[in-house]
């Protein structure tokens, strides 16, 4: 069992210059720090149309100081297998083929090709940061979207439909590795992509980004929002490692915790402005149902 | 050595001469038996490649994409309206100067459905800036397919080797499978210039401003526009860079000699038909029966579209009374492609030819000899009378 | 002659900082350390750096005290808002300027 990553442990070396064009306060940066890290010099970047294009930078000054190859938007997951077949041939089997997409660029419209990478039994990690909306093109709805949601195509009513559970939809694939992580926990997030770099086969990690512009918080909260989104049972940190899923960290520890109720969350953004009580409800009324049989479960 | 095989085993045999390392197709008939045969190559240890069996045409392009920008070589085939589904990428591909070669078994394009061959499907992909190269017989494809290789790899341009679907790909016919010693030597081992690599990071192709704009250095780095201008001119030189090519083969493999165009019977020639593919190798019984009966005419079949060897074409063209262009596609509310393209090579000449437009064989519509002989010796006869605008060979309207 | 140097230009950017210009410029709040507050600064142990860690932008150094690279630094506040030993204040660009000029 891998030794735990704390700030002291953690590795200075950055690879990514400052000075880009992410927000101030994006989620997407500290995931985006946090996973470079972990993944380290030896590493291939692939990347579809989405914030990260943006903060990597515009041509001809890249933030990133990993080798990346950026595709169209649907093609993410194949691009990442045509890496990986080059580095067999290349011999080159070391270097870790990490294919970096947002929500819409996974569970949406690259869909597809990530299904059938996975099918394939492919060698890459794939790392979603799920920002629950298409933020690159100005906040449109996206599979991910949470329920209720306002976003710029669902902007008096909110969403009308639930959030696509694309991790469960991963992890159906049966790839020896899915887990979920959070910006607001970036030690664990690190823990796990280190880990995913150990393992065989694909590996598929969901990681849950704030975003202030889009979700309507002073960019100061964001590690805020995302501690509460999963301290309200809403966003569960867990890992299903060849086929067994386990609640990890902060998750884990809510099952002997009390769960803080939902409107914390709520009230701390702009985009659950239209959200009634009776939807509230609802919503409160899963996330108990959702924890009881976690608890049963893990008995 | 001397085999009798299909068009798309000629395709297959060519790709695996040519030590193509990552391969990822998606079948589509009537490409199908081509990627069939590689997945046999590559299993059976006669072609050290990667095979991939992607779940769509766009993925297929995607992963010969990644894997051409990590520096190997990388091959795909397609028809119809899978090289549709893929468009997108072709314009990626040719955008990032990437050496793919990919095989068209040319295909006509739903709606409604059709498996069987017309040209529209690689026609419509023209302006994308892709090298077209089309094989009017087994031996040109193999041909072709191994040219293609050393063409993409000297110009930085990904190629496509078009050949008709079922005419040639699912026919049978001898041709020559060239020595893999001598293919080594013609083809040498893929060396990119910019790939993928951790000891020299770079991030390729991402968001190009409009204007140019200063690097890490303070060196003025291109805008979108430069890039797209270097590659139109290295398109435009492509064309001598081809000529150089076809010669070696010729060389090395005694074969080829007609880059540009392959013309039959056309030196003293007052009349010429022009086609691609195996049409054109058709027109040649139509050309023997028309001289007989006293009529100077010949037939040229155009192997290579993109770049358009418009000085090749004029050339060859000028000083005849009539061109009589007959095509397997149309830009649709216009005229056939070939037919503009030609239109326009011929306006720099003094004394332009008349020029005609047939339409035919959509959706596979079986092209009869007797067909084509009657509409030549039409446009032959009164070639003034013929209007500029489209006609069409093989209709059965129902009164 | 045939054409032997193809493909002078294509789109391949290469690593360095600034992309978004001087993105400090972006400030509307600037952070400021209170050495006496900060963990790090008062014990003089390598200790907390939640700032560092939660630093977006890597403009925060790992260092005894922490230092924070105004060139680069967007005022997006994560470092106030984490600081468990409330070291870190958002102070007024605009004023902070003024006094600077």
């Amino acid at each position: 069992m891998a030794e735990k990553t704390t700030t002291l442990n953690l590795t200075e070396e950055e690879f990514v210059h400052p000075g880009n064009r992410a927000c101030s306060g994006c989620g997407l940066s500290i995931v985006y720090r946090m996973g470079l890290k972990a993944l380290g010099k030896n590493t291939i970047l692939v990347v579809p149309p989405s914030c990260l294009t943006v903060l990597q930078g515009l041509y001809p000054v890249a933030s990133t100081k990993l080798p990346c190859v950026n595709v169209t938007f649907a093609s993410t997951g194949a691009a990442a297998t045509g890496v990986r077949a080059a580095m067999k041939v290349l011999g080159k089997e070391n270097v870790n083929v990490v294919a970096w997409a947002g929500d819409g660029g996974t569970g949406d419209i690259g869909i597809q090709a990530l299904s059938g990478a996975c099918e394939r039994g492919e060698e890459i990690i794939y790392i979603c940061y799920d920002n629950e909306a298409y933020m690159n093109t100005g906040v449109q709805r996206s599979g991910t979207t949470p329920q209720g949601v306002l976003t710029t195509t669902t902007p008096i009513k909110g969403k009308l439909q639930m959030k696509k559970d694309v991790p469960a939809i991963i992890a159906a694939h049966g790839i020896p590795y899915v887990a979920t992580a959070s910006a607001a926990f970036p030690l664990d997030l690190y823990d796990k992509v280190k880990k995913s770099t150990t393992i065989s086969g694909p590996k598929y990690i969901h990681v849950h980004t704030p975003c202030p512009p889009g979700w309507g918080f002073e960019s100061r909260f964001t590690i805020k929002v995302g501690k509460l989104a999963v301290e309200t049972g809403l966003f569960d940190l867990y890992e299903i490692e060849n086929g067994t899923f386990r609640l990890t960290g902060p998750s884990q520890r809510l099952l002997e915790k009390e769960r803080r109720p939902v409107t914390d969350y709520f009230a701390t953004q702009g985009r659950f402005k239209s959200l009634d009580s009776e939807m509230v409800r609802k919503i409160q009324q899963q996330v108990d149902a959702k924890w009881a049989a976690y608890k049963s479960a893990a008995v | 050595m001397h085999i009798i095989e299909s068009g798309n085993v000629a395709a297959a045999t060519g790709v695996k001469l040519a030590r193509a390392q990552v391969i990822a197709a998606y079948p589509i008939t009537p490409q199908t038996p081509l990627t069939e045969k590689l997945s046999e190559f590559v299993e059976s240890g006669q072609l050290d490649a990667q095979y991939i069996p992607v779940e769509s045409e766009h993925s297929a392009m995607a992963v010969c994409i990644a894997a051409s920008t990590a520096g190997t070589r990388a091959f795909t085939a397609t028809s119809a309206n899978g090289l549709l589904y893929m468009n997108e990428q072709l314009h990626w591909a040719v955008g990032a100067r990437l050496p793919i070669v990919m095989c068209v078994a040319n295909r006509g394009i739903g709606a409604p459905w059709t498996v069987w061959n017309d040209h529209q499907d690689s026609m419509a992909q023209r302006d994308v800036g892709w090298i077209q190269i089309y094989a009017n017989d087994h031996q040109q494809i193999i041909d072709s397919v191994i040219k293609a290789f050393r063409l993409a790899e000297t110009v930085s341009i990904p190629v496509m080797v078009c050949y008709d679907g079922y005419l040639l790909s699912h026919t049978y016919m001898p041709f020559d499978r060239p020595e893999q010693s001598d293919v080594d030597a013609f083809v040498p081992a893929f060396m990119p210039k910019n790939f993928l690599d951790p000891e020299n990071p770079g991030n390729f192709n991402t968001v190009t401003l409009p204007d140019i704009r200063p690097g890490v250095d303070g060196v003025m780095e291109p805008g979108y526009i430069e890039i797209r201008h270097n590659l139109h001119q290295d398109l435009r030189a492509a064309l001598e860079s081809y000529e150089d090519i076809d010669r070696d083969f010729k060389k090395a493999f005694g074969r080829g000699g007609t880059p540009f165009v392959e013309e039959y019977r056309c030196d003293d020639a007052r009349f010429v038909a022009v086609a691609i593919g195996s049409l054109s190798y058709q027109l040649r019984d139509v050309v023997d029966i028309m001289r007989e009966d006293g009529i100077a005419i010949g037939v040229m079949g155009v192997q290579m579209y993109r770049p358009f060897p418009d000085e090749a074409i004029a050339q060859a063209l000028s000083g005849k009374e009539c061109v009589i262009v007959l095509e397997k596609a149309l830009s649709y509310g216009n005229q056939g492609p070939l037919y503009g393209d030609i239109k326009s090579a011929l306006y720099r000449l003094e004394d332009r030819p008349v020029i005609h437009n047939y339409i035919l064989g959509l959706g596979g519509r079986e092209i009869k000899t007797q067909q084509l002989l009657y509409a030549l010796t039409e446009s032959c006869t009164k070639p003034q009378a013929i209007e500029d605008t489209p006609r069409w060979i093989g209709l059965k309207l129902q009164e | 002659m045939a054409k032997s140097d193809y493909c002078k230009m294509i789109s391949r950017s290469k690593p360095g900082p600034g992309d978004g210009g001087n993105t400090g410029s972006w400030r509307v709040k600037r952070p400021i350390i209170d050495n006496d507050k900060c963990i790090p600064a008062k014990t003089g142990k390598m200790a907390c750096f939640n700032c560092w860690l939660y630093c977006p932008d890597c403009v925060v150094t790992k260092t005894i005290p922490p230092t924070i690279d105004l060139g680069f630094c967007k005022g997006c506040g994560i470092c106030a808002e984490e600081c468990p030993a409330d070291a870190i204040e958002m102070v007024d660009e605009a004023s902070r300027t003024a006094k600077e000029k």
